[in-house]
């Protein structure tokens, strides 16, 4: 349970640091990115979290399974757009993974040969 | 329609329910079967056919989805336990991921564009990459509509993940840096699942690269919304 409470603790300081700042970050990046960081500094050990985050990223598909059924208030919308939403996502997916493949993929050979 | 279905308990079980009996109907029969897609037809197919509204439903769903906070969070542990593997090519995966994500962005806004997507429509795709919780935060913060923003950002998880193998393959992608960080910068955890049933290694890659660019994509965001505002 401490796990539990200490990646829950991490939210909520990412909600305090946003209200208080009012930084365009959601809140729980701004706790994600302190906890990353917890992590390296060995603030935070593996063990102590690593059960309880282990279950929550098995399951996050269930945690948002209630905003998918929220579309069922947009059909409307998403009718109107279909085929810009279809389009749109398929070929940008395809494009981007692509694009993002062949440059890691090139940068990767490139760091190679000047080691 | 009634008390009972406004209590949060229903809204709870239903969902609980509906996603426990999806993943039983993948392992029993249908591997293919996508257990998010499947669990949300039969909610809504269900709640249109018992006339409930979403408000009623959303009692109980928000405290299921709450628990996408600290899921969040926890993807810390990817990045700190896949560091050992990225360390030594972590520039090559870092300006992968962020020119990958740059693009995605721009490829996405040219072609809705293009096809005449609505400006809500648009708002809501455009930080479809990121990993889930991460993409409805920052629809919410750009002004578009955070539950089309789910949608749109399984459909992505999804389309890399069915299309995506081959798609690398017809590239000539192929090293284990390369393809992880492609998966999981364009179709983060549904990517990355996909990727761990053939490959530990490119698994493990994808999941650092999802839970990375769920810190690089909102900084990429931090413009945008200076721009739109």
């Amino acid at each position: 349970m401490a796990g539990f409470a200490i990646l829950l603790a991490f939210h909520l300081l990412g909600l305090w640091i946003q209200k208080g700042t009012s930084l365009p970050l959601p809140a729980n990046v701004i706790g994600l990115i302190l906890f990353t960081a917890c992590l390296f500094l060995k603030i935070i050990k593996l063990e102590w979290v690593e059960e309880s985050a282990q279950f929550l990223l098995k399951h996050m598909l269930l945690f948002f399974l209630p905003f998918v059924v929220g579309t069922m208030v947009y059909f409307r919308e998403i009718r109107e757009s279909w085929l810009a939403i279809i389009g749109g996502l398929l070929l940008s997916t395809l494009l981007s993974l692509a694009v993002t493949g062949w440059l890691t993929q090139w940068l990767e050979r490139r760091e190679t040969r000047h080691e | 329609m009634s008390e009972w279905t406004s209590h949060p308990l229903f809204g709870v079980t239903l969902t609980v329910g509906a996603y426990a009996l999806s993943c039983w109907v993948r392992d029993r029969w249908f591997r293919q079967l996508h257990p998010l897609l499947a669990a949300a037809t039969v909610l809504i197919v269900f709640l249109l056919c018992a006339g409930i509204p979403y408000e009623d439903y959303n009692a109980g769903g928000s405290l299921v989805s709450f628990f996408l906070g600290p899921a969040t969070i926890a993807l810390g542990t990817l990045i700190y336990k896949h560091w050992p593997l990225v360390r030594r090519k972590i520039a090559a995966i870092l300006s992968g991921m962020t020119f990958g994500t740059l693009f995605g962005i721009g490829i996405t806004a040219l072609l809705l564009w293009l096809l005449g997507g609505s400006r809500p429509v648009l708002l809501s795709m455009l930080p479809k990459t990121v990993t889930s919780p991460v993409a409805v935060e920052i629809v919410s913060l750009i002004g578009g509509v955070p539950e089309m923003g789910a949608v749109f950002t399984v459909l992505t998880g999804l389309t890399g993940s069915v299309l995506g193998p081959a798609l690398s393959r017809l590239a000539g992608i192929r090293s284990d840096i390369a393809v992880g960080t492609a998966f999981g910068t364009t179709s983060h955890g549904i990517g990355t699942a996909r990727l761990l049933l053939e490959s530990e290694i490119q698994g493990s890659i994808s999941g650092f690269a999802m839970a990375a660019s769920a810190i690089l994509t909102p900084i990429i965001f931090v413009p945008v919304y200076w721009w739109l505002l």
